[in-house]
């Protein structure tokens, strides 16, 4: 019998901080691609990772209109690779720290993230292949 | 007299993914366009900054590939343009093993005990 690879990421870092938020997605997206369950706890500042309100804007130091500029905000990443799960038959169980979304004003995540507590992330431990803590530093 | 403002930067590659740009040496742009007297020193890990073969692109999340990706030796290039100086310190770029053949032209290189000097020369020292 054929088990799925079930992975657990833990992300701490808020986006647009640094580069750990990217590398972080960047992995998921790996594991997406090869059809992984992959389980998602963001903590702290990651809950803004999939925060529904981020918005593209112009550009003028660039130069570019907002078109132009085709700003990648962190919430349009996290549904794509939700989307290459689906497609590649796995999934991504994201779930937001409630507590954290509470004292940030976080609430209004894209479709797809749900509320959760460090409960959720012990189930995702024990039901894991394994565990990559990505902490802030 | 307009104050003379030395933006240090340090801390490299923070978010540059996600906002196509270093935020300091975009601020730094933003500014000098607003008319600040300022220029930039390079320091730490941000004199990969001007290294001229870097290429951020490819990025993609599922279907989602990033069109714009972050040019900051360009963006360098044309803070110089705009008449900003740009120190690199010479010393950090040897450790890294990066010579100066591979920057963007028109740096001005200093070596670290050279430093205070050019602090002194200015009235506001921003340390990012």
């Amino acid at each position: 019998m054929t088990t799925r690879t079930t992975l657990t990421l833990v992300l701490m870092d808020a986006p647009y901080e640094n580069a750990r938020t990217t590398t972080a997605l960047r992995l998921l997206d790996i594991a997406a691609r090869r059809g992984y369950n992959v389980n998602v706890f963001a903590y702290e500042g990651a809950v803004y990772v999939p925060f529904a309100k981020q918005a593209p804007h112009p550009n003028a130091v660039h130069g570019r209109d907002v078109a132009e500029e085709d700003h990648p905000n962190p919430k349009d990443w996290v549904a794509a690779i939700m989307a290459e799960a689906e497609r590649q038959g796995g999934k991504i169980d994201w779930v937001q720290c409630g507590l954290c979304v509470d004292e940030r004003g976080a609430a209004e995540s894209i479709p797809g993230p749900r509320r959760g507590s460090p409960a959720d992330l012990v189930k995702f431990a024990e039901a894991s292949d394994n565990t990559l803590v990505i902490p802030t530093k | 007299m307009a104050k003379k403002v030395l933006q240090v930067i340090e801390t490299a590659y923070r978010g540059t993914l996600e906002e196509q740009d270093d935020t300091v040496v975009w601020l730094t742009q933003a500014m000098k366009g607003a008319g600040l007297a300022t220029d930039v020193m390079l320091r730490g890990n941000a004199v990969n900054y001007p290294v001229s073969a870097q290429d951020a692109s490819g990025l993609a999340f599922g279907e989602r590939k990033q069109t714009q990706p972050p040019r900051i030796h360009a963006d360098l290039t044309k803070l110089l343009e705009k008449g900003a100086t740009v120190y690199v310190v010479r010393d950090d770029l040897a450790a890294r093993g990066i010579q100066m053949k591979e920057l963007i032209g028109g740096l001005t290189a200093v070596a670290t005990s050279e430093v205070p000097g050019i602090f002194a020369a200015y009235d506001q020292i921003w340390h990012w």
